[in-house]
């Protein structure tokens, strides 16, 4: 694994405008190629730190970089391609009428045109399976489909790093697995925001806890999830009869 | 056919149908036959054609008024006094709209959506025009499938309103329905940015149509043009 920075947060600090301070003094670093779980209650800030990723939200105080490249907004046009943010809700990040179209947003706004287009989005398809959908609508496809195309819009974007927003939610347990081995299979830097401990333990070998706008705890996740203090004092749960250290 | 021929074409012949005269009875005839042959040309049957028309029956209803309120010289029309000018504004708005949804029912019926809205791109069709258009198919799945779960939740607790008295509650799941569109609104604009959009919708798709194409839907306006010049003479 190389040792260059994917991703360098430094003395970041959010407040909403209505004064709520979503986020204190946040430093994170993740390294090129390392798979990294965010972990932490609803509210911890997580979902304001992933909107800074990609310069969605400013820092008011800090600063972020991704391989490098500081996120301001003279960058943001590079920022966003090697940023590639994949939300909860496929149906908002599935808005072009058909699928072919989607995956196609991101790479023709950077400037992609023609057979090249055409090029990497058969490729980004094909990266998560869905080659043969390519011009169906998105709202005919199935929930696990969709989660698919939607990361296969953000892959068509050649990104540095892959930032996923709650990836198992609402999944069945077979389109769960299959997410989870399109994830293994990609060659990516990964930040995955989750409330599924056992997902984030078989996929992410490092996991940060949030909690309160702070990191307050970063490590292996399996012996984060085996630490019983920090699981409670962060409000983490692992399911009944799950134990980290047996598992996987 | 390259659905931007397809909007030409169905465009300039409605402009030639409204620009006939009232009382050019056989032309509009005519384009009659040139709408049923575009039916069975395009695959649509006949039932189907005429149960999308339903759509122009306010429409209809209105003209259906113009004989009664009309002034000027009465007929008798089944025993009834008619205005002769009223009756003939009436034919020339049923037969006029008819004639024009039935082409806009067609060209819906044998073009993809999204083929329709990359049609209207390539006639430079605002992108903002089109971008809205597109969302709005997109998303009325969703907005529907968010309004029948919102329906669901409330005859599960055992209200069903029907009636005009009860509509508060119809209006606060309008209102609820409006505020979470919204909400999606802001975080599809979110993914988009998150995609480099900056402001506008990238063109996808440059297919140009072939001359061949062109012709062959240019055909149909010209054909009523012949139609009407020779009404005019």
């Amino acid at each position: 694994m190389s040792t260059q920075r994917a991703l360098e947060v430094r003395g970041l600090s959010y407040a909403y405008p209505d004064g709520h301070q979503a986020l204190f003094d946040v430093h994170l670093s993740i390294a090129r190629g390392e798979r990294v779980a965010l972990l932490g209650p609803n509210g911890a800030g997580k979902t304001t730190l992933v909107l800074h990723l990609n310069g969605v939200l400013a820092a008011q105080k800090g600063s972020v970089a991704v391989a490098e490249l500081p996120v301001i907004k003279e960058n943001f046009k590079e920022i966003r391609r090697r940023v590639g943010l994949v939300f909860q809700d496929p149906d908002d990040q599935l808005f072009m009428s058909s699928v072919r179209e989607d995956v196609a947003f991101g790479p023709a706004n950077a400037g992609i045109t023609g057979a090249r287009l055409d090029d990497v989005v058969a490729r980004a398809l094909e990266a998560v399976g869905m080659e043969d959908y390519a011009d169906r609508p998105p709202h005919h496809l199935s929930f696990g489909q969709r989660r698919r195309v939607a990361i296969a819009t953000v892959l068509a974007m050649d990104p540095e790093i892959l930032v996923l927003d709650e990836p198992s939610s609402n999944l069945d347990p077979a389109g769960r697995r299959e997410i989870a081995e399109i994830l293994t299979s990609l060659d990516l830097t990964m930040l995955m925001v989750t409330h599924d401990l056992p997902y984030a333990l078989e996929l992410c070998e490092r996991a940060l806890v949030m909690n309160e706008g702070s990191i307050v705890a970063d490590g292996p996740t399996r012996e984060i999830l085996a630490d019983a203090d920090t699981m409670k004092r962060n409000r983490l749960e692992l399911p009944l009869g799950f134990h980290p250290q047996n598992a996987f | 056919m390259s659905p931007q021929c397809k909007v030409v074409g169905a465009f300039l012949f409605v402009i030639v149908v409204v620009l006939t005269p009232a009382d050019a009875y056989w032309a509009f005839a005519a384009y009659a036959g040139i709408v049923m042959l575009l039916t069975r040309l395009g695959g649509l049957r006949s039932g189907t054609l005429v149960r999308r028309l339903v759509i122009e029956a306010p429409f209809i209803a209105f003209a259906l008024f113009l004989p009664v309120i009309g002034h000027g010289e009465r007929v008798d029309v089944l025993g009834l006094s008619l205005s002769a000018d009223g009756l003939l504004a009436a034919w020339n708005i049923v037969a006029k709209a008819t004639i024009g949804t039935a082409v806009s029912v067609i060209l819906a019926s044998t073009t993809q959506t999204a083929d329709l809205l990359r049609g209207l791109d390539r006639l430079h069709v605002p992108r903002i025009i089109t971008g809205i258009a597109g969302f709005m198919v997109r998303y009325s799945d969703v907005i529907t499938g968010e309004m029948r779960r919102m329906k669901v939740a409330r005859e599960s607790r055992g209200y069903d309103p029907r009636w005009l008295w009860q509509i508060r509650a119809l209006a606060s799941s309008a209102g609820t329905l409006f505020i979470r569109s919204f909400e999606r609104g802001e975080r599809v604009h979110l993914a988009m940015v998150s995609r480099g959009y900056a402001g506008v919708l990238p063109m996808l798709e440059q297919h140009s149509a072939s001359s061949g194409e062109w012709l062959v839907a240019l055909s149909l306006p010209v054909a009523a043009a012949l139609v009407l010049a020779a009404a005019m003479l």
